[in-house]
């Protein structure tokens, strides 16, 4: 096997689990390690630079980063970095003064964004300070977009949202609010530099043909639509029973919702099986502790309207079968369908794309799905002046994502709109250094604590219940925080190896807690995972794998379960082991160098 | 610098026949110097416990005073330990097994506490046979105190003090032949590969176990000029041969090529399989082994491997006829067999 290229910064960014799952890549550890040390507005502007809605992302994330965290692989729970993010945003000061500020001179461009939701944002976010002239246009009364219309303020506070799309809002970008737009080719008639389409997956899904829906149409509505009606105050109760259909993120939302609104008999039904529902497992459990039974293999067969009057539904009872690929298809149990009664229903079954405001003679290449046509790496469309990101891009997804999009998004326009090739994209900020602050002694708190996952108190139950408006959460107190806090690996704290130092005396591998470390024969990659101490069987990890010794063996780590507990390095006698802490930056906006030529020069 | 390793482990770490991991045979985290090669001992010991199966608490460690005599604490935490007088962990060892024959001893000393102070002690506990280990780890220098040349340091070689040693050096692996050992090694530190299976054939063979380890000390005794350092050992290292150590009750697997192997079946039933590179060596051929460590002496080669081995040799239970078993098991009765025995015992002298 070819030795390890530890200067492509993808090998070590692959080793930092958590920042690599994250669509941002947020520097995870480093924010943890400022939290521990009680440095919220650092761990805080850390998470700002690359995510930009900490406290929004703190109670509200899909966290793509836990299940893909170490600690998850040495014992049964991750970090809870989520909640840890919220931890930074709650006990950080008045941070205003540290975000950057748009400069008064404009460049002259003018960039139109449509929807003010956290792609929208984020592009505004990264062009502001580069002297665009930005202008959001939103239907909502307020800037947010879904966070605002859909997320529940139990779980998301009202104040939360408005301070961290403030944050944007305040570097002097336009909104136009209460305004829908209706046709892309007027706006784009209005000679904006570039557009930015971040509208969402506004159209939630409905179940049009299935019996009883028109005439049930009063007691029936989407899950997305009422949740919006809700959180703008045009609906304020409903009925005692009520049945929510799917098992999303949203349906999770709509039965919660639903209980704080006077639903006593709330229940979720589900066609899938439990473990396969697409809500995150957390808000399962949120769900179920509000007494919300979720029940599953359950197929909607028809509305029961009395008289004008939704009693209930029918379901068909279903078990799922996999075929050898994993495929799932629902055979039916063939018993009597099963009656629920009900007062309403919340149908929340999933979220379509819709745009019927872009015109289709207007250059943007649309797919037989209805969705536009992109570069996956500039999201720029057929049309080069427009721009999408977000669920708008490439279907529902989360806002992390759509945070993601954004960066990239406004990297083209920048680009775009300088005349530049947008595919020569800029490359990360990468640093590697050493920890070393004496013969033993390290810069980062390498020891390794045994507490399991904290968990994060609630507010009494009857209470929360009584109020919509009331945060479920109570967040981490600094305690707690710093316990947790402790727990990460600072997987960004990396093991470099430098072979030319090595003596072979075997003292790292004896010291390895994790049986990380191995001395042997090179081989090929799929023979060296088996030979090593504990065999390398997780694929998705990677193993490193050095030059050739003096012996003509080599150095091989399996990254799996290293905890960078740096013992290695501490035992090392010739520093050939060294823990170096390793920071990725995905490049922004105008962070290129604006003349390519100049920055080539030498001197420059 | 850290003092607690951490408890995670490996999740897939492999279990041994008691359902134990490497874990239960570790010890504290160890505080000697970075890179000391008796660490690389310590982890082989547990490495070799674990992979024998032996029950920790059926394994005494014993050892004298010096670098080596202070890792007992670094491996087998949950087995037995004294950390006796200087040099005289033969007398315990002696002591211990004599009283309790059933345990498993290992004797860790140095070449200061077995080669210096411990002189006498080690030629007499080879002549009684004593059933045990006698690991010695072997690094030319007295480390504790600051580096000093100690007896096994070769004539000529250069510790970091950089004045070459005057004096003749004693062969460990030479003394125990002589004085009798029946089963005599060599090993590296920094060849685990060659040191673990070596480490198995000694606690199953049923007598004294003599292990000479190279163990080079990285902070006074590592130099280029150095004959103990990792980079002049590998550059001289020998061996008599490759060998497999075959536990009792595991199937042989390996294809052994005929005439290049040669067979040792030991007193518990595990086989040694040697891949000699001489086919003309002779295992138990003791006079044998005393020429071949001369002859790689005198072309400044390290002859390592196993040099000597004698499955059927007395141990000092048999010599002396003494009880089947431990001390501590015998009864009143057996203790104090009554006056019908006294009387027996009369008439016969009668």
């Amino acid at each position: 096997m070819e030795p390890t290229n530890g200067k492509n910064p993808e090998y070590f960014h692959k080793v930092v689990d958590c920042q690599y799952a994250c669509p941002a890549h947020t520097a995870v550890p480093e924010y943890i390690r400022l939290i521990a040390a009680r440095r919220y507005t650092e761990a805080y502007l850390v998470n700002w630079e690359s995510n930009v809605f900490p406290g929004i992302l703190g109670r509200t994330c899909d966290r793509p980063c836990e299940p893909a965290c170490r600690r998850g692989r040495i014992e049964p729970e991750p970090v809870a970095i989520c909640r840890l993010k919220r931890v930074a945003a709650d006990f950080k000061d008045d941070i205003r003064h540290c975000l950057p500020v748009a400069p008064e001179r404009k460049n002259g461009k003018r960039i139109a964004l449509v929807g003010a939701g956290p792609a929208s944002l984020t592009v505004a976010r990264d062009l502001a300070p580069l002297g665009y002239k930005l202008h959001v246009f939103d239907s909502l009364k307020a800037g947010g977009g879904f966070m605002r219309s859909q997320i529940p303020s139990f779980r998301l506070p009202e104040s939360v949202l408005d301070e961290e799309v403030g944050y944007i809002l305040e570097m002097g970008v336009s909104s136009h609010f209460n305004r829908t737009i209706d046709s892309l080719k007027d706006l784009l008639d209005e000679n904006y530099d570039a557009v930015f389409v971040g509208s969402g997956a506004p159209r939630g899904r409905d179940l049009k043909n299935l019996p009883g829906r028109k005439p049930g149409n009063p007691y029936i509505h989407v899950g997305i639509d009422w949740l919006a009606s809700v959180a703008f105050g045009h609906k304020t109760s409903i009925g005692r029973r009520v049945i929510v259909l799917g098992g999303g993120n949203t349906a999770m939302d709509c039965c919660r919702t639903a209980r704080r609104l006077g639903g006593e008999d709330v229940k979720v039904i589900v066609r899938s099986p439990f473990k396969d529902m697409k809500a995150s497992p957390w808000e399962k459990e949120d769900a179920i502790h509000e007494d919300i039974p979720i029940i599953d293999n359950h197929v909607p067969l028809d509305f029961v309207v009395e008289g004008g009057v939704l009693t209930g539904m029918h379901f068909e009872q279903v078990r799922a079968e996999y075929d050898a690929n994993g495929r799932r298809t629902l055979v039916k149990l063939n018993q009597a369908p099963v009656f629920y009664p009900c007062d309403e229903v919340l149908v929340a079954i999933g979220q379509e794309n819709a745009f019927p405001w872009i015109e289709r003679n207007i250059g943007i290449v649309f797919d037989k799905w209805g969705m536009p046509v992109l570069d996956p790496d500039t999201f720029q469309s057929a049309n080069p002046r427009v721009f999408f990101g977000g669920d708008a891009a490439f279907g529902p997804s989360n806002i992390i994502t759509a945070v993601a999009h954004g960066h990239q998004a406004a990297i083209s326009i920048d680009l775009f709109c300088q005349g530049r090739d947008i595919t020569d994209r800029p490359p990360p900020h990468v640093n590697l250094v050493s920890q070393k602050m004496g013969i033993h002694e390290w810069s980062y708190d390498n020891a390794i604590e045994d507490d399991p996952r904290y968990r994060v108190p609630l507010v009494e139950k009857q209470l929360a219940l009584g109020n919509r408006k009331l945060e479920v959460e109570l967040g981490f107190d600094a305690a707690a925080a710093y316990r947790e806090a402790e727990r990460c690996l600072n997987c960004d704290v990396q093991t470099v190896f430098e072979e030319t130092r090595c003596i072979e005396c075997d003292a790292c591998v004896d010291i390895c807690p994790t049986d990380c470390i191995n001395f042997t024969a090179n081989l090929p990659e799929p023979d060296l995972r088996q030979r090593l101490r504990v065999p390398a069987r997780n694929q998705d990890q990677d193993i490193y794998v050095s030059a050739n010794l003096p012996t003509g063996r080599v150095m091989v780590k399996d990254e799996n379960v290293c905890l960078h507990c740096g013992l290695c390095a501490e035992r090392c006698p010739t520093a050939a082991w060294d823990m170096q802490k390793f920071l990725y930056q995905v490049a922004k906006a105008s962070e290129w160098p604006l003349n390519a030529e100049a920055a080539e020069s030498p001197g420059n | 610098m850290s003092y607690i390793r951490p408890h995670f482990r490996h999740p897939e770490q492999p279990v041994n026949d008691l359902g134990y991991t490497r874990r239960h045979y570790e010890g504290s985290l160890s505080t000697l110097c970075a890179g000391c090669g008796h660490d690389s001992v310590s982890a082989a010991i547990i490495q070799a416990c674990f992979e024998l199966s032996l029950p920790p608490h059926k394994i005494a460690k014993l050892s004298g005073i010096g670098c080596s005599s202070k890792t007992p604490t670094y491996f087998l935490g949950k087995s037995h330990g004294f950390n006796s007088v200087h040099g005289r962990m033969p007398s315990v060892a002696t002591g211990a097994n004599l009283a309790n024959r059933e345990m498993i001893y290992i004797g860790i000393s140095g070449d200061g506490d077995t080669a210096s102070i411990g002189l006498g002690q080690f030629a007499h506990v080879i002549r009684r046979g004593l059933n045990m280990l006698y690991l010695v780890a072997n690094n030319g220098c007295y480390g504790l105190t600051k580096g000093q040349d100690s007896a096994t340091a070769d004539r000529g070689s250069v510790s970091r003090k950089g004045v070459p040693n005057p004096f003749e050096a004693i062969d460990l692996c030479t003394m125990a032949l002589q004085t009798g050992a029946s089963f005599v090694a060599r090993g590296f530190s920094g060849d685990k590969a060659q040191l673990e299976p070596l480490i198995k054939a000694a606690l199953c063979h049923k007598g004294f176990a003599f292990i000479d380890v190279i163990s080079p000390c990285v902070t006074f005794n590592n130099t280029s000029r150095s004959s103990m350092g990792y980079e002049f050992v590998r550059d001289h290292i020998d061996a008599t041969g490759k060998m497999d150590f075959v536990p009792l009750r595991q199937e042989i697997s390996a294809n052994y090529e005929p005439g290049s192997s040669q067979e040792i079946t030991l007193h518990d039933g595990s086989v040694i399989h040697l891949y000699k590179k001489n086919g003309a060596l002779h295992q138990h051929d003791r006079n044998q082994a005393i020429r071949n460590l001369q002859t790689h002496r005198e072309q400044e080669q390290i002859l390592t491997g196993l040099l000597y081995l004698d499955p059927d040799h007395c141990e000092f239970h048999d010599t002396l006829g003494t009880v089947k078993q431990p001390l501590r098991d015998l009864g009143e009765g057996d203790l104090c067999p009554g006056s019908r025995a006294l009387e027996a015992i009369n008439a016969s002298l009668r």
